[in-house]
């Protein structure tokens, strides 16, 4: 937060701003301090606005052409596809920029998670993007049900089926959501509907996690506090604009290879068949960004308990916050942690290797094992690392970090072997 | 004196949220409510089928509900199997004499009790169906066998209106 008051240079700005002081948050935002130790793992916040962004004008647009029915919603895309001017572009970008949009938010997820940006004070920030990131999920399935094709109709026949695990009330669920007895017309309606709902909620909830954000400050590399007052930070414009508009160009070079160069690869090509409610197709896999909870769902030999053990997995990371006990946020000054966190990445990674291939025979050993191995780290080894971890010295700041130099000759020898 | 006059504002604000709450409530359900099977869904609730082009060993599915049936005119082998299967063996217990009226047919929805995916015929470690989708494996009454599926495959009300016309739901 910017510390001094602020008043409006001209007449007029200080008239409007006396009565809507939108001139002293746009001055909090450009002045707003920012920890000069930043690195680009800390660019992915405006990447994600931005795919946002484009995901909100790009589905604007595609609804002008789209048509919510059972009968002509296949058509409708294809229509987009072959007639609407420039409409394979716009619908390649939102379909990839989907999965870009996943792929910005794990780097963001695992970013905190090798920071500690979860921890004390930002409980709150990190749980609001649990709750972004459950609802992109949403968003993400409802989104590609609607073209109607086979992966959109037996993806939304499965995943509204998890309900109906539910004791005595599941079936009834089930049916509701469907607005009848199988998925059909009414089930496209509404999931366009809320489909178009999401992204304005996950909007307003962005909002929320950038106002949470700016209460305590971003977090950094070395995860100590910034000191006040002092040259640990710099005004977020022009230096973090410039390093996060630099990062976003990188980002959109990956996202338009894509979008040109290979438009279906992250699809499925049996969602290029109109959907058939007497036909499952031989392989059914959900988009590669839900593939490790996919693998969790199907590495539990029970039906309810299969499903439970799935949206465990994603709503553990609520209580990230507390199952992690170290008072030291950086994975930089926790050897043991840093370990144990590559090997998380390894274990996710495995897990949507995995979820892709047959559950069966190997596979199925190997999901059971990393499934098992994703719970142990939360519940058990988190816990217990805080405790008996022997974590190395931190900073006394993080302009001695950036400067190298330290009035403690530990520390700075310390920081020697770390480089090296 | 005190006592008496706070009980009567308790009343009152006890009367005002039940109301407030029976008001709140009667104006959400119709919200919720909108979202059941409506009316022209309900209507499609039964089917007839002309079975007499369905030889032994044959399999057709139809459309009921939005959902595939499958009927099966059986062979004596797979009669035989799944009757001579003992109850305790299986994982929802039930006989191939409840879930087939008549031996020869068997009339079920074709809709894996997992998570909904259309299951294969003849497929699968019991001669009957499997499911692609979670690698579920289902008998020649259609009872569940193998893989994540909680129960048998459901059998829907039918009834022979004729000896080549079976009436679903």
């Amino acid at each position: 937060m910017s510390d001094h008051e602020y008043t409006p240079k001209s007449k007029f700005g200080k008239w409007f701003n006396d009565r809507l002081p939108l001139l002293t948050l746009a001055n909090h935002l450009t002045d707003y301090p920012t920890p000069k130790n930043l690195n680009y793992w800390w660019t992915f916040g405006g990447i994600l606005t931005f795919c946002l962004i484009t995901q909100i004008v790009t589905g604007l647009v595609l609804a002008m052409h789209y048509i919510a029915h059972a009968d002509m919603a296949f058509d409708s895309v294809e229509h987009i596809m072959r007639d609407v001017n420039y409409g394979w572009l716009i619908r390649y970008i939102h379909a990839n920029g989907a999965s870009m949009f996943f792929l910005a938010v794990y780097i963001h997820i695992f970013r905190s998670l090798f920071y500690g940006s979860y921890k004390a004070p930002r409980e709150i920030i990190w749980i609001i993007g649990i709750i972004i990131y459950l609802l992109m999920m949403a968003a993400a399935f409802m989104g590609y049900v609607l073209p109607w094709g086979q992966m959109s109709f037996w993806g939304a026949t499965v995943i509204t089926n998890l309900f109906s695990a539910i004791p005595l009330v599941g079936e009834g669920i089930v049916t509701w959501l469907w607005g009848g007895y199988s998925v059909d017309n009414p089930t496209l309606t509404r999931f366009f509907t809320l489909h178009y709902l999401i992204p304005f909620l996950i909007l307003g909830l962005v909002v929320l996690h950038i106002w949470a954000l700016h209460v305590p400050g971003n977090n950094n590399p070395v995860g100590i506090d910034v000191k006040k007052p002092s040259k640990d930070t710099v005004p977020f414009h022009p230096y973090i604009v410039i390093k996060d508009g630099f990062a976003l160009l990188m980002f959109m070079i990956v996202f338009a290879f894509f979008v040109f160069y290979s438009p279906n690869i992250l699809g499925h090509a049996d969602n290029y068949i109109e959907a058939d409610p007497l036909v499952t197709p031989a392989h059914i896999v959900p988009e590669w960004y839900l593939l490790p909870f996919y693998a969790i769902l199907r590495s539990v030999p029970d039906k309810l308990l299969g499903v439970v053990a799935m949206l465990s997995a994603i709503l553990i990371l609520a209580a990230l916050p507390w199952l992690d006990t170290s008072k030291i946020r950086s994975a930089v000054f926790r050897p043991l942690y840093k370990q144990f966190y590559w090997i998380l990445v390894a274990d996710v990674l495995i897990l949507g290797y995995v979820g892709a291939m047959p559950a069966e025979g190997l596979y199925l050993l190997i999901a059971r094992v990393a499934t098992a191995y994703y719970f142990l780290h939360f519940l058990v080894v988190l816990p217990v690392l805080g405790l008996k971890e022997r974590t190395l010295p931190v900073p006394l700041s993080i302009t001695e970090s950036v400067l190298g130099g330290s009035p403690n000759p530990a520390i700075a020898k310390n920081k020697e072997s770390l480089n090296n | 004196m005190s006592d008496k006059k706070t009980n009567r504002r308790d009343f009152l604000f006890t009367a005002t949220y039940a109301v407030g709450a029976v008001g709140v409530g009667a104006t959400i359900w119709p919200m919720i409510d909108q979202m059941n099977p409506d009316a022209s869904v309900k209507a499609l609730a039964s089917t007839e089928v002309d079975v007499s082009a369905v030889t032994p060993g044959k399999t057709i599915t139809v459309l009921w509900r939005g959902k595939p049936v499958f009927i099966r005119r059986r062979t004596q082998e797979e009669i035989v199997e799944a009757r001579s299967v003992k109850l305790e063996e299986l994982k929802h217990p039930q006989t191939d004499q409840e879930r087939a009226k008549d031996p020869e047919w068997l009339v079920m929805l074709g809709v894996c009790t997992h998570l909904g995916c259309v299951p294969l015929d003849q497929k699968g470690d019991y001669n009957g169906w499997f499911c692609p989708c979670h690698g579920s494996h289902y008998d020649t009454s259609g009872r569940i066998r193998k893989g994540p599926a909680p129960t048998n495959m459901e059998i829907p009300e039918y009834e022979f209106v004729n000896v080549n016309t079976i009436k679903i739901g």
